[in-house]
Parts: structure tokens; sequence; C-alpha cells
């Protein structure tokens, strides 16, 4: 392993305190969270607060809580490495640098809800870590074998769809089926792959269970602030000096990122990919980063996109090159998405060429809203994050 | 296990409901109706237009009230600023990619689209066209696919995979590419569809109907010098009167066949003087078979989406099939030469018309081998090749023809009651319920039990195998001798039986399939909306139909009895042989 980190990019990281800490020590770590009661370590995740690093921000201990407490021969734990929202780059340095962490995760919740088999569903274009991911599984399952516990891994490829990251069309897309979210209820939690209780975990969100296994949850609970416990990766893009990857404490204003990450003309910061807000300069100070902030910064959606914008930067074409996105990427099931995405796109172009007048946007706005109200899945409904954030800062860079 | 009483609140006024249904189905009844689009009893759960959505306190979004169940203490609200605003922006969303041709859609005035549209009040979209225009897709002989009126709801895709296991269609594509097609955009001719247009029947819209003939047949009806005779198939019966504004499942022969003389066919005959005629040579067949070691079981061959089925995908268990033609095909023959013999008509000039409750009677028309009479003619009248005629030239649905019907300006409802002509058109009430599932099974033990006891039956009704169960089984005593017999309609049981057969394991000695929910009265050509409860209405006309009957048995059918003095001599004959029996083809399923 200590071979693959050289070859890694070490270059992007900045600030890396516990994520990326080496995971020479999961045997120890594995070995004794192995000997611990499945309840007691559902508690321990419990009392961190930890909430899934993926964008939904569900309480991790509850969702294996659940699964753990649900009668059945057969249950999976997953791992969600469909890293596919623009501007998050974070999963496959996890997955590259400590997989060990993120296997050894897979297994504890293996342990705790009594499942057998785990998967890792990873995103078509990382195919490239497919070889590594393998040697490093084929030495844990060894491992595994020596010490009596039964579990195995899995990788299961995904074939580029960006819907295939929302856990239920990740499941269909699993079963050979076409990429596309089911109804719910029922949860994955009772109903997931197979239509068998199912947990699925964000990489990062299995990484951080490593650190909690490791040094117990009071380490964690004591970094961030209310509701949003501990740290996260953050894939920092655009317009700054040093775009890269960072672990930083959740809480932080906006204002201060901007201070760090900023090259002092920032107009504005998505957070959260294109399915995420974008928050306008006027806004940095009262946006704080974390589950609960107050006003625009209710953030971090979608596994800690920050990308920044600077005066050069049209909002026209930022929009534009989101919403083409996203037209592209619904899966094309239900009709407010599959219609929607292109409704706005198509809207917002006649709006810029004088086609339609302004007042078009607000007709928009309120197509936005159906979409977050009657979507089937977060797809769908966060398309709108981005639109109204957008047009509603920037108004006159839309129409002129 | 009596079902959980919960309490829920709709609209403010509280409930008390049994639990396990729907919102959308525990409203109704009581008494709300949610509009909804894509949503279909019983075959739809993709719940992709977001029409029927709802509020429920404390979810974070509307909810989809189709696939959503009610539970205890629910709070709904069935309409409201936020529930009115995305009902509407998604069915104006759906308009702003669908035609708006609707004078010229087969499914005008028949359409949840514009039923949805005017209970919503919208008559306008805010929304431009996405979607590029594409083909249409007519491969098929039965239906036709316009992708363009297409609002993917899937009810299609769910009763070809689920009610047919034929998967002959399905989605394809991602966002503004969505689109529901076949294996490699081949067309539904061209890849393994039965044409049993169920996925007709379930479309809300005009996209997948069936290939309407009735213009080509009014030329031909006007035509002076072709005689034009109608066979109708015996569910169409009990299933044109909705069509034409009555009651569902009301019986109107008298009425259908005032109004088809009306409408100008020359002589107006009925299937099921051939469905008899089946019955004889089948029933003949199966006797056959069973003393001579035939291979068993016989599998029943009147239904054309079958034959099809069989043929794709069991092509090794093609030689259970019974080699009678369907009694459509028969009539053809049958019409084509004894017939035009004994009228004295050039059976050049005689036009066969069908109307069938089925799609794929379309197809089974145009096979190669279906120019029976032609082939009887060849030599006798020294026909040239170009002059070669199929036995049956158009086949209409229940649906084109009530249309034809309303064209004519018929008053269908208020028609005298005429009868038959003759011979072709006498019948008895074993014919009547090839309409419905087990009737084929039911009208068969009725004669083959009195050809080979050579005593009367005590009993006509054949009570096991009626009704709706997928898959019915009967056990009968001839004269001490067992005989075990089993009944499957859509394609999903039969494929049971047929993997029991081809796994040597099928018990039984005579199998009847129906292609469609219900039999043919639930046919793919039948009258929308066509549901469970509209096919039980149907199935009891027919059977009292049957009942009403002065003879209820084919062998006792005094027309064809005379059609084997004067012309067949006996079943399975060589006459027989020539015109009434028939092959099948291995097909593969690409």
């Amino acid at each position: 392993m200590v071979e693959e980190k050289k070859m890694s990019t070490t270059h992007l990281l900045k600030r890396a305190d516990f994520i990326f800490k080496s995971d020479n020590d999961w045997k120890d770590v594995l070995k004794k969270s192995l000997s611990r009661k499945a309840n007691e370590l559902i508690n321990e995740l419990i009392s961190s607060e930890l909430k899934g690093r993926g964008g939904a921000g569900f309480p991790t201990g509850l969702k294996w809580k659940i699964t753990s407490e649900i009668d059945s021969d057969e249950k999976y734990v997953i791992c969600n490495a469909d890293e596919g929202e623009p501007g998050t780059f974070k999963d496959r340095e996890i997955l590259s640098r400590v997989p060990f962490k993120v296997l050894t995760a897979i297994a504890v919740c293996g342990h705790v809800t009594k499942a057998k088999k785990g998967f890792i569903y990873l995103r078509g274009e990382y195919f490239f870590l497919k070889e590594g991911l393998e040697k490093a599984i084929l030495e844990f399952e060894t491992f595994c074998k020596t010490i009596g516990f039964d579990f195995s891994i899995s990788i299961f490829m995904g074939s580029g769809a960006y819907i295939c990251g929302e856990e239920t069309a990740l499941f269909e897309s699993m079963e050979g089926k076409r990429g596309e979210p089911r109804n719910k209820p029922p949860f994955p939690s009772s109903c997931g792959y197979l239509n068998k209780p199912t947990v699925i975990n964000n990489v990062e969100t299995l990484a951080h269970t490593y650190t909690i296994f490791k040094y117990g949850a009071k380490r964690f609970y004591d970094l961030g602030v209310q509701f949003s416990r501990g740290t996260k990766l953050f894939s920092v893009s655009g317009d700054t000096p040093k775009p890269g990857i960072y672990e930083l404490e959740l809480g932080m204003s906006l204002a201060d990122f901007v201070e760090e990450f900023g090259d002092d003309d920032t107009k504005a910061v998505q957070v959260g990919g294109a399915s995420g807000f974008l928050v306008p300069r006027k806004r940095f100070a009262e946006t704080t980063i974390g589950f609960q902030g107050k006003l625009v910064g209710i953030s971090l959606p979608t596994g800690g996109s920050m990308m920044l914008f600077n005066s050069s930067r049209s909002m026209f074409n930022v929009l534009d090159n989101y919403l083409n996105f996203f037209a592209e990427e619904s899966c094309g099931q239900c009709t407010p998405c599959r219609v929607g995405c292109q409704q706005l796109l198509r809207g917002i172009k006649a709006v810029k060429r004088g086609e339609k007048n302004a007042g078009y946007l607000d007709k928009l706005l309120k197509l936005a809203e159906t979409m977050t109200y009657t979507a089937k899945c977060g797809l769908g409904q966060s398309v709108a994050n981005s639109f109204s954030s957008i047009v509603e800062n920037f108004r006159e860079e839309m129409i002129y | 296990m009596e079902k959980r009483k919960i309490n829920i609140t709709v609209d403010g006024i509280k409930y008390q409901i049994k639990e396990g249904k729907t919102i959308l189905e525990s409203c109704k009844d009581l008494g709300i109706s949610i509009p909804s689009l894509c949503y279909l009893k019983d075959i739809s759960s993709n719940a992709s237009c977001g029409v029927c959505v709802v509020e429920v306190k404390g979810a974070k979004t509307l909810v989809r009230s189709c696939v959503t169940n009610a539970s205890e203490g629910m709070e709904i609200k069935t309409h409201s600023p936020s529930v009115n605003l995305a009902r509407i922006t998604n069915l104006q969303l759906l308009l702003a990619n669908h035609p708006t041709d609707c004078l010229v859609c087969e499914r005008n005035g028949n359409c949840e689209l514009q039923d949805i549209a005017s209970v919503l009040g919208v008559n306008e979209t805010p929304y431009d066209k996405t979607k590029p225009l594409l083909p249409l897709d007519e491969s098929s002989l039965s239906l036709i696919r316009d992708p363009n009126k297409c609002i993917l709801c899937g009810r299609c895709v769910a009763v070809c995979a689920e009610m047919q296991t034929v998967y002959a269609i399905d989605f394809t594509g991602r966002g503004l590419k969505s689109k529901i097609t076949t294996y490699k955009d081949k067309g539904l001719g061209n890849v393994a569809c039965t044409n049993c247009g169920q996925c007709a029947l379930v479309c809300p819209t005009g996209a997948i109907v069936e290939r309407n003939e009735s213009s080509h047949l009014l030329k031909d009806i006007y035509d002076e010098n072709k005689v034009v005779i109608v066979q109708t198939a015996p569910a169409i019966r009990v299933g044109i009167g909705e069509a034409m504004g009555m009651e569902d499942g009301a019986l109107v022969t008298g009425q259908m066949v005032a109004a088809l003389r009306r409408l100008g066919f020359d002589k107006v005959f009925d299937t099921q003087f051939t469905a008899d005629l089946t019955i004889m040579e089948e029933g003949h067949e199966l006797i056959k078979r069973l003393t001579t070691n035939g291979k068993l079981p016989m599998v029943t061959s009147c239904s054309p989406g079958w034959i099809k089925f069989i043929e794709h995908f069991y092509p090794k268990s093609l030689a259970h099939l019974s080699t009678c033609k369907s009694p459509q095909q028969m009539f053809g023959a049958v019409a084509k030469t004894y017939y035009a013999e004994k009228m004295g008509i050039d059976p050049r000039r005689l036009v066969v018309v069908s109307i069938m409750p089925c799609t794929a009677k379309k197809f089974e028309c145009k096979r190669p081998e279906m120019n029976s009479a032609y082939l009887w003619w060849k030599e006798k009248m020294n026909l040239a090749d170009k002059e070669a005629f199929f036995d049956v030239d158009y086949v209409l649905t229940t649906r084109e023809l009530a249309k034809m019907f309303k064209m004519t300006g018929v008053d269908f409802k208020n028609l005298p009651e005429e009868d038959f002509d003759h011979p072709l058109g006498i019948s008895t009430g074993a014919g009547a319920i090839f309409a419905a599932t087990g009737g084929v099974m039911e009208a068969a033990v009725r004669t083959a039990y009195e050809v080979v006891a050579g005593k009367p039956l005590p009993d006509l009704n054949l009570r096991t195998v009626r009704g709706f169960d997928g898959i019915k089984e009967a056990e009968l005593d001839i004269n001490g001798t067992k005989l075990k017999v089993a009944v499957a309609h859509t394609l999903k049981n039969a494929r049971v039986l047929l993997d029991q057969i081809e796994e040597g394991k099928s018990p039984y000695a005579f199998i009847e399939v129906m292609t469609c929910p219900g039999g043919c009265l639930g046919g793919g050509g039948q009258p929308i909306p066509t549901t469970w409860e509209i096919r039980q209405k149907r199935a009891d006309s027919i059977y009292r139909e049957d009942a009403l009957k002065p003879v209820r048995k084919s062998h006792e059918n005094p027309a064809i009895m005379e059609l084997y003095t004067d012309f067949l001599k006996e079943p399975l004959g060589h006459i027989s042989h020539e015109l009434l029996h028939t092959e099948y083809i291995e097909r593969g399923i690409y």
C-alpha cells in the first residue's frame, strides 16, 4: 500500500487529519470492532452524530440500526462509489489511498447487520481503480478467513449513468435492469438490493466510521458544530489558486472558506455541485457549511463540492452547463424531471436570445418548484437548487 | 384475515378505512376521485406522470397517491395550491411534446390525456416542444406505434412484460432520448411481438393503435362488383354495445347484425359457425391423438397471438399444437370454397371481412399459408399467380367497427334485432363460449364426450373451467377413461403449462390457451377501457348467450351437419385437411 500512496496525487492534499491518515492499522480496527457487540457499535455511531456524506445527510447509526433489527437471512452492505456529481472528486482518492478503511467499515457494517456480502458500486469512469481495489479486497478477505469472519466483498462496475448514484437506481443497475429510481417507500434499509434489507453508504461515510471505531465517537463528535459533527472532505475547484481535496471541520462560514481558497475576486460559490446551491458574495458571511445552516447555506447536499467563480464568469453559462448535464442525465422516468430539465434549459436560452420575455423566468422558477415537489428522486428534486439560486441571484445575467 | 382499520384525514374530514390500499384507491372508495394519468389499476406502478400527487402532512415533497399506501394517522390534502400547480405543470410538460392533431387521432374522444386536460382545465401549455419528431413504427401488420404521442407511462411495457412475458417493447435512452421501442428499433413487425394488442388496450393516448383498415374496406363495400360478406367473432356481441354507448357487457347480437346490414354487407355471418366447425375438427383430432398414441397434450390453436408466441419462444413444442386453423381462418376457407360454389359466386369477387376482438387476427389473415381457397380454385379455375387472394381479406377490431357504425349514423341502441344469414350464420351455444377463457375446452368436451361415450353428457356446463383463474384444471371421466385438461389465459400462464410440457411433466391430455386475459372478450381489439370488472360482465353475457341457444353442442349444429354431408364428408377428411388444417413455423426470438 505504501507503493500505491506514492503513485497517487499527493500534491492535491493540503489538510488531512483523519480520512487520509494511513490505513495500515486496519487489522486491529477490524478485530477490535468485530469483538464488540452490534448494539455497542451502533450506539457509538449514533452518539458520534455522523450523517451520510453522500449528500442527503441521513444519520448513519440509525441507518445501520434499522437494517440490523430486520429479520432476514439475506442482507447486503453496499458502498456507493458512483461519484458522479460534477465537481466532486474525493471518493476516488479515498479508494486509492486508504481502501482498507472502506473495506473494514463495510465488514463491520456486515457484522452489525449480520450481512455476509458487501459490494462496492464503482463509477464506470473509475475503472482504473478496479485492479488496485481487487488486490486490496483479496488481502482483506484472506485476513477475514484467518480470523474466522465470514464476509466477502465484490466490485460492481457502473456504466456511466449519473442516476445510478441514486441508491435505488443503483440497486436496479446491480440487478441488471435499467437504472431508474424505485418508488419509495419501501426504503433500502428494509428492501434494497434484490429486495433484501440493505445498508448503502457513501465511500466517505464509511471512511468516517473507521475513524469513529478507531478513536471512539467523542473524538469525532467534538469536531464540527451542532447538527453537523465531525469533518468532511471538500473538493475545491474553479477559480481558486489552490484546487484540491481538503478535510475541514463542518460549521465553517463560507466567508472564511473564500478567504482561504478564493482569488480575491470570488463572486459566487456553488456549494454541493450541480445539484447544490449557488451562494452569491453578499451571502458569504451568513452562510455556514453544514447540515442545518441558516439561509441559503443549508448545504453540502452532495458530497462537498465547492466550486468558486470569479467575476470573469458568466453565470448564465454556468447554469446552462448544469442544465445540459441534468437534461442529459435525467433517467427519463418521471415527467417533472425528464421534461422539466429540458424546459428549463430551453427556457433560459429563449430568454437570453430575447425570444421570451424576462417574465418567463418566473414561470420557470415555478416549474423548478414543481420539480422539487414531484420529481421521484433526488436528481429531479435538486435541479431547482442550482436553477433557483442562480436565477434569483443573477437574474440580470440571465436576461442580458 | 380481516384487514386492520386505520384512521386517515382527507381534505379535513376524518375517515376510518381498511389498511392496505394506496391513497388513490382508498380515496376512490371514499368517493374522492384523485385525478391521475399514468396509473392503471392492476397494471401500472411506474408512477411517472406526477399528476396524482397529493399533500401528506409531514412529507418533504408531494406524494404520489397511486403508489403510496394510506397509513395510520395520515393527513392528506387531495387539492391545494401546490398540488394544483404541480398537476397542471406536469400535465403541461407532457402536452409540450404531445402532437396537437387530436382531430385526426385514432383515439380522439377516447383519450386519457384529453380527459385529464379537461378535468384539470388545461387548454394550453407555456412550454415549447423539445422532442424531435420520431418516425412511426408501421412494421407490424397488426399495430402501429406513434412514439410522438407516447407519454412514457409504461403501461404497455408492463402488460407486455408482466401479463404476457413477451418483452417486445421496453424503455431505452435517457432524458430527452427516453423512448419506448423494440429491440434495436427494429419495429414491432420484426421482433418477437405476438400482436396481442394488450398494449393498445392500455395505452392512454394514441401511441399504439391497431392498423385501421376501414377506409379500404369501405371502398370494397361500395364496389358493386364485389360481394362483401362479414363474420363476427363471439366476443363482438358482448363488446360493441359498450362502444355504442350501452352498458358494459351488453349482449347486442341482434342490433349488431342489423347494423352490419345497414353498413352495406351483403351477408352477415357468424364466426360461431366455424367455431362449431373447429370443435368438430379439433375434437376428432384429440380423439385421434388419444387413440393412435399421438402427441399429447394437444393444445388449442384458435388464438393467433398464442400461435406466434409458441413459434417464437417454444418452437420445440409446435407439434403439440392442434393443426386446426382458427375459426376465423376456417370461415374464410369455407366461405370462398363451399359457400362461393353453393351460391355461384366467383371467389375472386368475394370479399371476406372479419370483425374480431383481436389485433393478432390482422396478422393471422396475412400469413402466407392462409390462402387455401385460392389453392383450391387455382387449377379448377386456371387462376394466375397474380390473382392470388387470401381466405380472409380484412380484419377489423371491435373498435374499428364501432367507428364505422358511428360514421354511418345507425341508431345502434334502438335498431330492431335481426338474425344472421344462412347457412354460415347458424351456430350453437358451444360456438358462443369461445369468447371466454375455458370456452373452447367446454365446447370441445360437450362434443368429444358424446362422440366417444356415445351418450349425452349429463351436465353441459363445465363450471370448473369457467372464471378468471389464471390456470384452471378439470378431470373428465369418459366411459371410465380419466382425462386431465387445463385452461390458461394470458401468455404468462401459458408459459407455465408449456414449461411443464418441455420438462416432460405435463399431466394433461388437452390444453386450451387464450392469449388475452379473460379470453377473446378481453382481447386487444375490444373497446377501451377493458377492465376485469368489464371482462366479467362480458363473460356473463356470453354464458347467457350460450344458455339461450336452442342447440348447445357443436355436433348438433344443422348447418355444420349439412356442410359435412354436402362438402367436407367427414372430420379430418382430405378436404378438411386442405382447407381447415394448417402448419406452423419456427421463428426465433430476434
